[in-house]
């Protein structure tokens, strides 16, 4: 057997091999209709436990991950995932407590979610929160509905169109879709912010709303933002903040005071929890009083007749449930515990560095990688790949990072910078970091131009290189080869 | 505490490079009436004394280790093998993102490919995604799939023995749509029919004949199954399922007073397009090494944003991967075998209870995992009384209301939930802790 091959579950298995016994049974064995039973057995790996723990530390090595190296990727948030957030969510009085356990026997769940509410609530402006939400999607999906909701219940009915600007999340469009919304696209000024006066042009009582991510994915913050929320209130509609990059004003500017009146919470993003190689997340949202008794439920509320316990309850005109039981309730523990470690004026802080991270990183490359919009800017910000050497694009400088052991930030997102290079530090990343990467960046640059096949053909280390992803397309091959 | 490494001269050396004075000025941009707003939130907090705070209130929460465990209801007590969290506990794995660069995220998508063929062959299907946040924003998300598949037709139709609470997530997800949902049979205004196996009061369906009348009228047939009772049971996919749901929290994920846990969801290669969800595909690299990459992405919002098959983008990607171990260590023999286990408690436990004076269970097809046990007082009363001695005997079902999307349930019904977790003698000494609260003896 190669010791180097990176082998399938499969190729490991050996019939009658097992990596964990079941208990005899201590019952008599019951009938069980021929009809309903199962006649072909699945073809599940047999393997040892040893096998199954090299297999998988095997490949845990094949992941670039931020206990391994510096992971700038912009609008992703990939900051340190603190080990005592991990020990906390594991406690068997949260892993092992039932969601119809008796309310006075989770009384301890309860005020953690009630804490967390309160303080989310605190920390952006809002009156209330909801922590059902399970990614900042599907807070999207919440908040978009709430938005309808409150038009309905007003009698408004010609509400159908909702504003997204053009540099938006992909999910943003997305979100209002599945609300039955129609997007309408809002181009950007030309210093990046949303083009007021074309806001102006648009609002009308066919606006339920606007969804406006603040700072926006171009990582800067929007300057007239009072005006836009104003003009957008003043035709009806309501204003929904895309909270993925609460990340860089925590502490410094409350979003409910600025106007909003729903935004959602990337918890997996802003407050530390790991991302886990695409999720578990949470996507909190917090309302301001015109939506408040919108929310998803049920959320945690103090007892009528009892100060010191909780209960849950479903808000007045809530849109209904998002997701079976309580959320995410193990990222809200994680969550919770980040939260009170760092407090007010640790989350304040982690704003400031960030933001200060990020600027002194694009002040570092700007010569070789102008900003695509020269402004301070906020926890990120976005370059150009357009002035690399000919024939070199951003994909190829990204690809090649990877060789000397950094993460590629974000590429060709937002979509409205052509060749679009996005790059967040976070503040967890000490300067030593941001330095060696600002000169690898500045020896890549140099390669472009002196050797660019370097970089078309990277990376050159990896136990693959680049991927044919038309082929995964064409001729789809979604599972293991199984009974050849 | 802070995770901040920033030193005092390191920022003097940051704003020196930016050419600013204060930390401060880096905000100019935010109205100055709202910058720097009071903040009513205590300061931070050392570890230890954090740590306590969660210990604390952990403490305060009734956990499954220290009680007779029966209750159920959507989210169970399973075993859960050590190599799961071991596995899950490398950082690698938990603090790396979505496999967006394929070739510095071998790990994690070789790992959801795995998961992928494993769940393919628990439910005899072709096409596995790589998950949704939990079984019921995957059944709603197939109930919006069938829209679009069926396009004309705007009926949901729900059969007896779906989640109440699924049910009213996938309220919420239609009221976007024009979509109507209705309890009943499917007919040829049906986009689809669904169907939950084991239903959730344990009842096991006949697919295979749900299948036929559902696609005799032209819907697509929808199946939520539990993917450990899959081990024993005929596959949905084998029974002629077009899309397969499932919540695959009991694959070792902990119960966690509801999340995370997983949404399962496969389809038909033929359905693939219009599925949501990411995919993870195998494909060759310039030197013809195998690699795997996400794929079928012109679906997803990043690339079709309001014309996307759904927003869905954050998944449960770590939770797919503690399927994925899980299923890897139970293997083949494990999961039948655990599987069986399951039905054969349940047997014997609705046999024992049924048997009480004043109890009895009536459900007339067999079941698995859980069964009604009619109580002879209300079920809620009896599970009070119960729980006060740390007996969980079931989910007492008058906490759901009458919903028109589903017979209502009686008062005195306790669904009994009984897993490989629950020996013989415990499933003894709730008979014997019942029959005392039956007599008021509690």
């Amino acid at each position: 057997m190669d010791q180097n091959k990176i082998s399938s579950l499969w190729e490991l298995s050996s019939s009658g091999r097992r990596a964990v016994r079941v208990p005899a049974s201590d019952v008599p064995k019951a009938e069980l209709d021929e009809k309903l039973a199962r006649k072909v057995e699945p073809e599940l790996p047999e393997v040892s436990e040893l096998d199954l723990i090299r297999h998988y530390t095997r490949l845990s090595t094949l992941n670039y991950s931020i206990d391994t190296r510096f992971y700038p990727l912009g609008s992703c948030t990939m900051k340190y995932n603190p080990r005592l957030n991990e020990q906390t969510a594991r406690m068997a009085g949260f892993a092992a407590s039932h969601p119809y356990a008796p309310e006075s026997l989770v009384q301890g769940n309860l005020e953690l979610l009630y804490e967390l509410q309160n303080g989310l609530s605190e920390l952006a402006g809002f009156k209330a929160t909801s922590l059902q939400p399970a990614a900042g999607a599907h807070g999207e999906l919440a908040g978009v509905l709430m938005i309808k909701k409150y038009h309905v219940s007003r009698g408004d009915k010609g509400r159908t169109r909702f504003l997204i600007p053009d540099s938006a999340h992909g999910t943003n469009p997305a979100s209002v879709a599945m609300g039955g919304f129609e997007a309408v696209e809002l181009p950007s000024d030309g210093r990046g912010n949303i083009d007021l006066s074309k806001l102006k042009e648009l609002c009308d009582e066919s606006i339920a709303g606007i969804m406006i991510t603040n700072p926006n994915t171009l990582g800067l913050f929007e300057e007239q933002i009072i005006e836009v929320i104003e003009t957008v209130h003043a035709c009806g509609g309501l204003v929904y903040g895309d909270g993925a990059n609460l990340n860089a004003i925590m502490g410094v500017v409350k979003p409910g005071e600025l106007g909003f009146d729903v935004m959602h919470y990337n918890l997996h993003k802003t407050f530390s929890t790991p991302h886990g190689g695409g999720g578990p997340g949470a996507g909190p949202v917090g309302a301001a009083d015109s939506l408040k008794d919108f929310l998803p439920g049920p959320i945690v509320v103090v007892s009528e007749d009892d100060p010191d316990s909780y209960t849950l309850a479903k808000p007045e005109k809530s849109i209904g449930r998002l997701k079976g039981f309580n959320g995410n309730f193990g990222v809200l523990v994680r969550a919770y515990t980040y939260f009170l470690s760092l407090g007010g004026n640790g989350l304040r802080d982690a704003s400031e560095s960030a933001v200060l991270g990020a600027n002194y990183l694009m002040s570092k490359v700007k010569d070789i990688l102008p900003p695509w919009y020269d402004r301070i800017c906020m926890h990120e910000f976005v370059s150009s790949g357009q002035n690399l050497a000919e024939g070199v694009h951003t994909m190829d400088l990204a690809k090649r990072l990877i060789d000397y052991g950094f993460h590629p930030p974000t590429v060709y997102f937002p979509l409205i910078v052509p060749e679009a290079l996005m790059v967040e530090p976070t503040e967890t990343e000490s300067l030593e970091i941001l330095d060696a990467f600002a000169d690898t960046l500045r020896i890549i640059v140099k390669e472009s131009q002196e050797n660019p096949q370097l970089l078309h053909d990277a990376p050159h280390r990896e136990m693959v290189s680049r991927l044919d992803e038309v082929m995964a397309v064409k001729k789809p091959v979604l599972r293991d080869i199984l009974r050849l | 505490m802070s995770y901040i490494p920033h030193t005092e001269s390191d920022r003097l050396k940051m704003l020196e490079q930016i050419g600013l004075e204060t930390v401060e000025e880096l905000f100019q941009d935010i109205p100055e009436s709202c910058r720097y707003p009071e903040l009513n939130i205590p300061d931070g907090l050392p570890e230890m004394v954090v740590k306590k705070r969660l210990k604390d209130l952990s403490d305060r929460n009734q956990s499954s280790d220290d009680a007779l465990w029966f209750l159920g209801g959507g989210l169970y007590r399973h075993f859960v093998p050590s190599v799961v969290d071991a596995v899950l506990s490398r950082g690698e794995f938990f603090t790396a993102y979505t496999p967006y660069q394929p070739e510095v995220s071998q790990g994690t998508l070789q790992a959801l490919f795995e998961f992928q063929t494993m769940i393919a062959e628990l439910y005899g299907m072709e096409v596995v995604n790589a998950s949704h946040y939990d079984g019921a924003a995957a059944m709603a998300e197939a109930a919006l799939m069938a829209l679009r598949c069926k396009s004309g037709r705007k009926e949901i139709v729900l059969d007896e023995g779906i989640h109440p609470e699924y049910i009213e997530v996938m309220e919420t997800y239609l009221a976007g749509s024009d979509a109507l949902m209705r309890k009943g049979r499917p007919d040829d205004n049906s986009a689809c029919f669904i169907t939950a196996n084991p239903a959730f009061t344990g009842e096991i369906r006949d697919l295979k004949a749900l299948a036929e009348e559902c696609h005799g009228v032209g819907a697509l047939f929808i199946v939520h199954a539990d993917p450990l009772a899959c081990g024993l049971l005929e596959s949905p996919g084998v029974c002629g399922a077009d899309i397969v749901t499932g919540e695959g929290q009991p694959l070792g994920i902990p119960m966690s007073y509801g999340g995370p846990s997983l949404g399962l969801f496969a389809t038909t290669k033929k359905l693939i397009r219009k599925m949501p969800g990411r995919v993870v595909g195998r494909t060759m690299d310039a030197g013809g090494r195998a690699g795997c990459v996400l794929t079928f992405s012109a679906r997803e919002q990043h690339i079709r944003r309001e014309k996307a098959t759904s927003n869905i983008c954050s998944n449960q990607g770590l939770m797919a991967l503690a399927a994925a171990v899980y299923m890897a260590a139970m293997g083949k023999q494990g999961i039948r075998e655990t599987a069986r286990l399951i039905y054969d408690k349940t047997a014997y436990a609705s046999l024992t209870l049924g048997q009480l004076e004043g109890f009895s269970v009536d459900q007339g097809s067999s079941c698995f995992r859980e069964f009604i046990l009619s109580c002879p007082s209300p079920a809620a009363d009896i599970a009070d009384a119960l729980q006060k001695k740390g007996i969980f005997p079931g989910l007492a079902l008058s906490r759901f209301e009458a919903s028109e999307y589903r017979s209502a349930y009686r008062e005195n019904d306790l669904l009994v939930c009984v897993t490989e977790m629950n020996s013989k003698d415990e499933i003894d000494r709730l008979a014997k802790a019942l029959t005392a609260a039956a007599k008021g003896n509690m």
